[in-house]
This record gives C-alpha cells, sequence and structure tokens, in this order.
C-alpha cells in the first residue's frame, strides 16, 4: 500500500533479530576463514617459527575467540546492520548539528575499491603516490578558498582532534613569542564540547560564556573575561541555535584587541559556503569536518578528518608533514621550522580526504553555494512546518532567520503531558526514523531537540518528517503512555535504565557480563 | 542557447520549481533574505575561485580513477614497508561489512534505531578483550599513537605523577604524538637500548625510574620489531616504584605472543590496522587501550563505553552509556580529555576480523608471520654487505643494516624501486646510531617466492 498519502506516515517495523552475541555462537571447531600457511620449503628452514619466541612471552592459552563458520559470522553482522539506522536508509535530519548529508556513491565506491587509495602504503617514495597527494594539495587549495585562511592540515581524524590540534598552535604561537602567561581559552556554552574540553587537554584553562537573552554569548561577560592571561578564544557560528551572530567581528576584535587569537569552529559550515568566510570575520583559526560539511560517511563515528585552516603567519605550526608542489613534483615538507609535531600517524585518513576533493569537484563554487542555500531554505521550511505542530517551540529568536540548523523545545509538550522530548526521542523510529539528537549537557533549552535538514533531503522528505512529529505530539496529547512506552516497532524494548554506571553492573565487554550476571 | 540552470542530483530543491515554492511558502522573496542575520559586510563577495565542476557522475569516475592511477600501489608492486602500517590478508566479509550502508552512514544515533551499531561496538570491545586478555575497553581512539598518548595520560591522572619513561627505540611517529600530549604538564625521559640485540637497557631504567615516575611504556613487539623478553621484569620495576607498567602491543601477535597482561602490564595500547584494514595511505589506523576490571582504570577512559544490560523485554539485550560524565560530551571541560568522531568502522570491522578468525585463525596467523619473517630474515642476512641489526627474536619487522655494503638505505630502495619492490622503511634519519639501516616488514601476505625475489634483486643490486 506504501506511505499513507494524506498523513505521509508508514506502517514500519524496523529489522529485529533477536540476535545473539558474537561469543554466544561458537561451535568447537568452526573456521570463519582459512589462513595462509607458510610453505613446506620454509618450514623445512625455520621450523614452527613459534620456538624462537622467548618462554616468558609464548601465549600459552588460546584467546577465548569464538569458533564460527563463515556465513554465519556474515550473517550476524548482516544483521547487525540492518538492525541500524543509517542515513542510506532514513531521512537522517535528525542528527542536527551533523550535517547528515548523502554521502554519493561515486566517490565511495572508488575511494574503498582503488588499489591507487586501498593498497597504497604511506611510506611509499613521494613519486609514487603523485595522485594522492595531487588530491590533498588541491583540496587544500579548495578549502583555502572555502575559508579565506592560507593553509590547511588533513592530519586530525575527525573534529575534536582538529580542535585540539588548532589549541596545540596556539599553545605554541604564544610560546614562540615568548607570552608565556597566556593560560586561559574562552569558549560559549552553545559551542560543541570540543571547543572546552580540547584547549583543557592542550593545557588551558577554560572560560565558558553563557548565552544571553536572545541566545548570544553574552558581549560584556567576553569582555570581562578577556585579559593578558587569554590565549584565544574558541567560538562557533552559527552555533548549535542556528542564529548567526551579526555582531561576530565585536568578539573577534575584542579578543585580538587582547593578544588573543580566534579559532571557529566551522565543523558545520554548511550553511555558509560560497556565503560568508572565517577571513572576512576576522579569525586566525578554523576547521570543517569533511564529514559534516563535505559528504564524508559518518561511519559508526569515524574515521574521518578534521580540517585546520590557518592564517599564513601560523602556518609554521601546522603538524608535519605538509603536502607541497614544486612546479613537477607533490612531496612532502617535513621541514617547518615551529611545527607542533604530530598530531596523529601518517598523514591523517587520506581516503576521507579523496570523498571530499570528490565531492567539491562534482558542485564547483556554484554548487557548494546550491548546497548552503537550499539547507538553509530546508531548515526555514522545516521550521515553518514545525511551528504548526502543538508543543513544539522555538527557543530562542523565534522572529529571526535560522541558517542551516535549530534547537527546538517540547517544553510545552512536556507541561501539557508529561511526554518529554526523550520520550519522543524513542517514538521517532517507531515511524522509519533515526532518533533525533537532544543536546549535549546542559540543557540550557529545556526538552531540547536539535534539527538540522541539510540540503539533501527534498520538500517531501521535509514533510514526512514534520509529519511524524505532528503525529507523536498527537499521541501525546491522546495517550501519553504510548509515547513514554516506546519503543514499539524497533530492534528492541526501552531499556529502563540508559545509563549504567555502579560497577557491579558495568559490563562494556561479554567477559565482564558473565561475571557479574 | 540558454544555459540552462543545474539540478545537483545530490540537492533535490535545487530545482527552480521547488525552491521556487519552498521560498514563497517560508515568505521569502529571494534566498538572501533567509541570510539577513549575516551583515553585509561580512558577506563573501562574489563567487568562489573553483575548478568548473564535472558534474556528470561517469566524467567524475573518470577524473578520479584518472588521479589514483597515478599512485602505484602494494598489490602491484612488492612491499616491505611496515613501520607503523603493515599490509596484512583482509577477509572479504570485513570489506562486506564495512561497506554496508546502514553502518557506512550511521552516526550518534541512540541504542534503539542504532542497536545494532552499539551491539558491534560492544562485540569489538569483547573481542579485543578475549585477544588481549583484559576486561575493559572503550569505543576506539584515532590511532595507536593516541591510544598510547592517552594512555600515560591516564597513568599520571591514576598516580598524580608527571613522569614518564619511554624506550629510546620507540616508534618516532608515536614519540612525536606523544611529546605534543605530555606538553602541558607532564616530562618524557628515554630508556637506551643494548645495541646489540635493541631490548631496554634495564640498569638505565632502574637509574632512571623513581618516586616521581608515572609510567613505564614499552612496546612489545617494539617499532624496530625485536621482542623484549624482559617485558616482565620491567614491569616489576614499574611497580615496584608505584608506577603503572603500559604496554604497546601488536594485536596480530597475540594468537602467539603472550598478551602483556599476562606480563604484568596494567594498561595495554596499540592500533588495531592490522585486523582487517586496508593500508590506505595510513587511512585504516584505530587506537585501542584495555585495562583489568577496576574501578582506578575505568573512570579514566576518556571514550564512550557501551554496557550490555536488559530492556523491558525479560531476556533481551539493550545497550546503555556508561560513565558518561567521563567523557567530554557529558562534562565539557571536566571531561578526561576531549572525546570525539574517531574510528568506529574500523572497530567494527575488526570485530568481524577477530569473529572470523577465531583461536585457531589467529594463531596461525602469528606463526605464518612468524616463519615468513624469520624465513626473510634468514636469506637476507645471507647477502654479503647485509647484516641484521639485532640478535633480538622479532615479530614481522626486523632491522637490516647496509653499511658493509658502502651503499645508503636511499640508494637501495631507489634500485629496488626500479624492480617495482617498495625496500624497507629508512631508519637512517630517526636512528642514526644505527648507521645506513632499513626496517623490513613481512607478514603472511609474502610467499616464499617474493622473499626469494627480494633476495635476488638485492643480491644483485648491492
Amino acid at each position: 500500500m506504501g506511505r499513507n498519502p494524506t498523513t505521509l506516515l508508514r506502517k514500519f517495523h524496523q529489522a529485529r533479530w533477536d540476535e545473539p552475541i558474537i561469543l554466544e555462537m561458537s561451535t568447537p571447531g568452526e573456521r570463519g576463514v582459512l589462513v595462509r600457511q607458510a610453505e613446506k620449503a620454509v618450514q623445512t628452514e625455520v621450523g614452527d617459527g613459534l620456538s624462537a619466541i622467548p618462554a616468558g612471552l609464548r601465549r600459552t592459552t588460546s584467546p577465548q575467540l569464538p569458533e564460527v563458520n563463515q556465513v554465519r559470522v556474515l550473517r550476524h553482522f548482516m544483521h547487525l546492520s540492518q538492525e541500524t539506522m543509517g542515513t542510506d536508509v532514513t531521512i537522517d535530519i535528525s542528527q542536527g548539528t551533523c550535517t547528515m548529508k548523502y554521502s554519493p556513491k561515486v566517490q565511495e565506491h572508488i575511494a574503498t575499491r582503488h588499489p591507487g587509495m586501498a593498497d597504497v602504503h604511506p611510506w611509499q617514495p613521494e613519486s609514487t603516490m603523485q595522485g594522492l597527494l595531487e588530491v590533498i594539495y588541491k583540496l587544500d587549495h579548495f578549502l583555502r578558498e572555502i575559508s579565506g585562511l592560507d593553509r590547511f592540515t588533513f592530519q586530525p581524524g575527525g573534529g575534536a582532534q582538529g580542535v585540539y590540534t588548532g589549541a596545540s598552535m596556539v599553545r605554541a604561537y604564544h610560546a614562540a613569542r615568548g607570552d608565556r602567561d597566556r593560560s586561559e581559552v574562552i569558549t560559549t556554552m552553545f559551542s560543541h564540547p570540543c571547543d572546552s574540553a580540547a584547549p583543557a587537554t592542550a593545557g588551558f584553562k577554560i572560560i565558558t560564556l553563557m548565552p544571553d537573552k536572545m541566545g548570544y554569548p553574552d558581549v560584556a561577560a567576553l569582555r570581562a573575561a578577556l585579559s593578558e592571561r587569554t590565549a584565544a578564544i574558541f567560538i562557533t557560528n552559527p552555533e548549535d541555535t542556528g542564529i548567526y551572530n551579526p555582531r561576530i567581528q565585536e568578539y573577534v576584535q575584542a579578543a585580538h584587541e587582547a593578544g588573543a587569537l580566534c579559532y571557529y569552529d566551522q565543523a558545520n559550515a554548511n550553511g555558509m559556503l560560497g556565503i560568508a568566510r572565517a577571513k572576512e570575520a576576522g579569525f586566525d583559526l578554523c576547521h570543517f569536518n569533511l564529514h559534516k560539511t563535505f559528504s564524508v560517511p559518518h561511519q559508526c563515528m569515524g574515521g574521518s578528518v578534521g580540517a585546520v585552516g590557518v592564517r599564513e603567519d601560523l602556518a609554521k605550526f601546522l603538524p608535519v608533514p605538509t603536502v607541497e608542489f614544486d612546479g613537477r613534483q607533490y612531496f612532502l615538507n617535513y621541514e617547518a621550522s615551529a611545527s607542533i609535531g604530530k598530531i596523529r600517524s601518517f598523514f591523517g585518513n587520506p581516503q576521507s580526504m579523496l570523498k571530499a576533493y570528490a565531492w567539491i569537484m562534482q558542485h564547483g563554487a556554484d554548487g557548494l553555494r546550491e548546497a548552503a542555500e537550499c539547507s538553509v531554505l530546508n531548515n526555514n521550511y522545516l521550521e515553518k512546518k514545525l511551528s504548526e505542530v502543538p508543543g513544539v517551540s522555538v527557543h530562542y529568536a523565534a522572529d529571526k532567520r535560522k541558517l542551516e540548523q535549530i534547537r527546538y523545545s517540547w517544553e510545552k509538550l512536556f507541561q501539557d503531558t508529561g511526554v518529554g522530548t526523550e520520550d519522543v526521542m524513542r517514538r521517532m523510529a517507531d515511524y522509519g526514523l533515526q532518533h533525533y539528537w537532544m543536546s549535549h549537557p546542559p540543557w540550557i533549552v529545556p526538552q531540547p531537540f536539535t534539527l538540522e535538514p541539510c540540503e539533501s533531503y527534498s520538500k517531501d522528505d521535509l514533510d514526512e518528517y514534520a509529519a511524524v512529529l505532528r503525529q507523536i505530539s498527537k499521541e501525546a496529547y491522546e495517550d501519553p503512555e504510548l509515547v513514554k512506552t516506546a519503543p514499539r516497532n524497533q530492534v528492541v524494548h526501552k531499556v529502563p535504565e540508559p545509563s549504567i554506571d555502579e560497577p557491579e553492573r558495568i559490563a562494556v565487554t561479554w567477559r565482564q557480563y558473565l561475571k557479574k550476571k | 542557447m540558454i544555459k540552462e540552470k543545474t539540478v545537483f542530483p545530490y540537492i533535490p530543491n535545487s530545482a527552480p520549481e521547488v525552491k521556487a515554492q519552498m521560498l514563497e511558502e517560508v515568505g521569502a522573496s529571494d534566498i538572501m533574505d533567509l541570510y539577513a542575520e549575516i551583515p553585509e559586510r561580512l558577506r563573501f563577495p562574489g563567487r568562489m575561485n573553483l575548478p568548473e565542476p564535472i558534474l556528470d557522475e561517469y566524467s567524475l569516475k573518470r577524473h578520479l580513477t584518472d588521479l589514483l592511477d597515478k599512485n602505484q600501489n602494494c598489490m602491484d608492486f612488492l612491499n616491505f614497508l611496515g613501520a607503523g602500517c603493515a599490509q596484512h590478508f583482509v577477509p572479504a566479509v570485513c570489506d562486506e561489512i564495512n561497506g554496508r550502508g546502514e553502518f557506512l552512514t550511521a552516526y550518534v544515533g541512540e541504542s534503539y534505531a542504532d542497536h545494532g551499531k552499539w551491539q558491534a561496538l560492544f562485540e569489538y570491545c569483547s573481542l579485543m578483550g578475549e585477544l588481549l586478555d583484559m576486561d575493559v575497553l572503550s569505543c576506539p581512539l584515532y590511532d595507536g599513537a593516541q591510544a598510547a598518548a592517552t594512555s600515560v595520560r591516564m597513568a599520571a591522572r591514576i598516580n598524580g605523577r608527571r613522569e614518564i619513561l619511554i624506550p629510546q627505540t620507540m616508534n618516532p611517529e608515536t614519540h612525536q604524538v606523544l611529546v605534543n600530549y605530555c606538553k602541558p604538564d607532564l616530562s618524557l625521559a628515554e630508556i637506551g637500548f643494548d645495541p646489540g640485540t635493541g631490548q631496554m637497557d634495564l640498569d638505565q631504567l632502574s637509574q632512571e625510574i623513581s618516586s616521581q615516575t608515572a609510567a613505564v611504556l614499552i612496546e612489545n613487539p617494539s617499532y624496530l620489531g625485536f621482542l623484549e623478553p624482559a617485558a616482565a621484569e620491567i614491569g616489576n620495576i614499574a611497580h615496584d616504584h608505584g608506577a603503572e607498567f603500559i604496554v604497546f602491543t601488536d594485536p596480530i601477535c597475540l594468537g602467539v605472543v603472550a598478551p602483556p597482561a599476562q606480563y604484568g602490564a596494567n594498561i595495554v595500547c596499540g592500533d588495531f590496522q592490522p585486523l582487517g584494514m586496508h593500508l590506505q595511505a595510513g587511512g585504516g589506523q584505530g587506537g585501542f587501550i584495555a585495562t583489568r576490571d577496576d574501578m582506578k582504570y575505568v573512570s579514566e577512559f576518556k571514550d564512550l563505553m557501551f554496557g550490555i544490560t536488559e530492556t523491558i523485554q525479560e531476556g533481551e539485550y539493550g545497550f546503555g552509556e556508561v560513565l558518561f560524565d567521563r567523557t567530554s560530551y557529558g562534562s565539557r571541560e571536566r571531561g578526561k580529555e576531549y572525546t570525539g568522531t574517531t574510528t568506529g568502522l574500523w572497530a567494527i570491522t575488526a570485530a568481524v576480523y577477530l569473529s572470523l578468525m577465531g583461536p585457531r585463525g589467529m594463531e596461525e596467523t602469528g606463526r605464518t608471520i612468524m616463519q615468513m619473517s624469520q624465513y626473510a630474515a634468514k636469506q637476507l642476512g645471507k647477502i654479503s654487505g647485509i647484516r641484521l641489526a639485532f640478535r633480538s627474536p622479532f615479530f614481522k619487522e626486523f632491522v637490516i643494516n647496509f653499511d658493509q655494503s658502502k651503499k645508503t638505505v636511499v640508494e637501495v630502495n631507489r634500485l629496488l624501486l626500479e624492480h617495482n619492490i617498495f625496500g624497507g622503511k629508512d631508519l637512517s634519519r630517526d636512528f642514526p646510531e644505527l648507521g645506513q639501516s632499513s626496517l623490513y616488514c613481512v607478514t603472511e601476505t609474502k610467499t616464499k617466492e617474493d622473499i626469494d625475489r627480494l633476495t635476488s634483486v638485492l643480491n644483485e643490486v648491492i
């Protein structure tokens, strides 16, 4: 029958395989795969090979890995994949701030299957990986144009590691100037938690600015916090709320006047491509998550790339190696005078860089801008649709245009019905949509949820998404228990206490579970 | 001819009719109305200077293929490079599972709709726990180097001390990452090695260790390939001084080599790239940290942990976050270091790999690597002008020295390249004390014929 054309709802049930843990599936003697044995002649020459291992270092008891035949292993993990709601199978507007855009298959296939990517060793001579270095070099130049900054590194394996790289460069910058008292970093409550945690890991004391009544970080508080101890400000704009802070230059200028650097967390820059850049707002450093704005798949949380860009005078602090071109050949340069050294082994995740390169090459300047415009248009359209859903509100700046995402609130629904945002979240997937993301703690916005309908979603997708939230709101008003006891049509039932923190209950491995159950 | 507006297949609402209709619905006459909050002076004037796009899929595919065709690769060339990233057998089922769209494109969904992801990552921890003979792992880290860095910071958080002792033979990349991570408040001191064996100088260790030592970290097998027979003794020395004993290991050896937990390691870390990941020019790395079930350690992990529990349906497994406040998602700067997107898909792949291998597969792989690498060392050692740098037992990698040949590693590798062979990693820059030495990596992917070919070419060029 298909989706109901009036309500836009589906009769959905997710795969439910009641799948055991792989360690319960062992049949002694079964083999999942046979592995290569050394040739007879080799065995004759060196024996069993194991007698060379010093006595105290020989493994004497076999690891208690399961013994499972191949097709059963395959089926098991196929079942687990079916019990996972990736963006390839759902309208993933839900994970706001994460930019769950379509990761085009053409680039995926080439990045994973071409031996010129899959089977390249990172220590190969430069002359044997010219294609790869060319991709990295050109991607650097693309991002320079997109950000207005002067130089990028792709070494960090994710956004948070990108922020850490930025914080390490901030530390090196002040140290190089002999400015050793700059021990503080200022960030904002609506910036990602890594904007406070990564600089803290790099040794900085963190000052967090709270939002004012409009939802902007308080500019008076910023001025009060800035001093000769401030090393940098690490901020996002727009923040999680989706509201662009039009006074951003004031923040940047105030920080610069205090001698601090300005780091722009552009993990998600999806609404800004070709519209506004880090450079014009005065930032010294920024980063893009290639798995958000630039289409690299999220891969159950990585690997990806946090691409960090800097102004020319900070380029000497970038991690090594950088990729250069001498007019004939691409090469790796390990000789940066003041480099922070290394953040991750080798060059990071080149397969992700290739995918981002491919995505930019398919769109060009106009296509990138089209992506930004449509993401913002989608967001405003969805906001309009959700404004008609009872119980939903936009917490901040309801009268202002938002960019690519919005932090909504179910506070009214909660007050009216006792159904909170976590209940609605669990219920979402009963209609075939990924659970939405609420907010990092603390919840400044009560009963929050954060949606980001990026350019990958059609008008019809947005209508269906809104219809599901409307339906759940209706259920909350008519039969709150229905929502509170969700999920119903998903892989498993509700977990009564989703946080398991008592030592006697913590079981993060199967052997721990067996010991404690 | 009028140039038609491009409708991008990945941007459904770029179709002009739809876009116009939606603009009308949101009450905007122009798309820039929606950007009203961005002041004019902060807007980017004009059009970005990017290459003209390759709009059609076929041409893009050609373009990318042409680019990657410029690379040589380790299937067409005979590869002996390792040094932190090694060419191992990847079962087809690993690629099948990590290519599944559901896993490929999932992210941070909750344990209901994404139950399968949570279970797969729980199984990664469980299988690694068996291999390592340890109880507790978190979700994966970025790579082995960062796992080592977080391990030493965990140790320092546990005992409040500030000095870390590491081997001078350590992987230079890991070392550089450690230097960066330790900068705020930890100091690193290197312990030298016996020039004949490469093994740690225990006298120096005993002299350097003190009540200030937070941890002693060793690599076993070491970066230079040799095994550390005195590992247990090093652990004892660390423990006698109240320091944590951290061992960085190569998980693919653990079918035949004792897991560090069995010789006293408190924290075990490493890189699980060998367990089912292709080389990808270093893009297949993934870090792990494992400890015993002791809250002293469990509380210091920085990454997400997925605990198994039951749902309201009796006997049904469910999952939940464990000690979420450890992470920076939960506690911002008060979390243990920073938490982020790391290498989830590779962890799932490693789970598939270990499930396929089972105990026998790991034992046999370990044995084949021991045999093939010993065979290779033996053959190369016979070549005049080449000698094995260390007389220690080794796993997978070993150092050969070219000093007597009067050739540099650069020269040798250039000659090998002419025969479509990637010679070993040149150590002359990172370890000048080893002279013209090179680190050769021989895994189960190398046949007798491969090694004989290398031997014959080396014989010819030296």
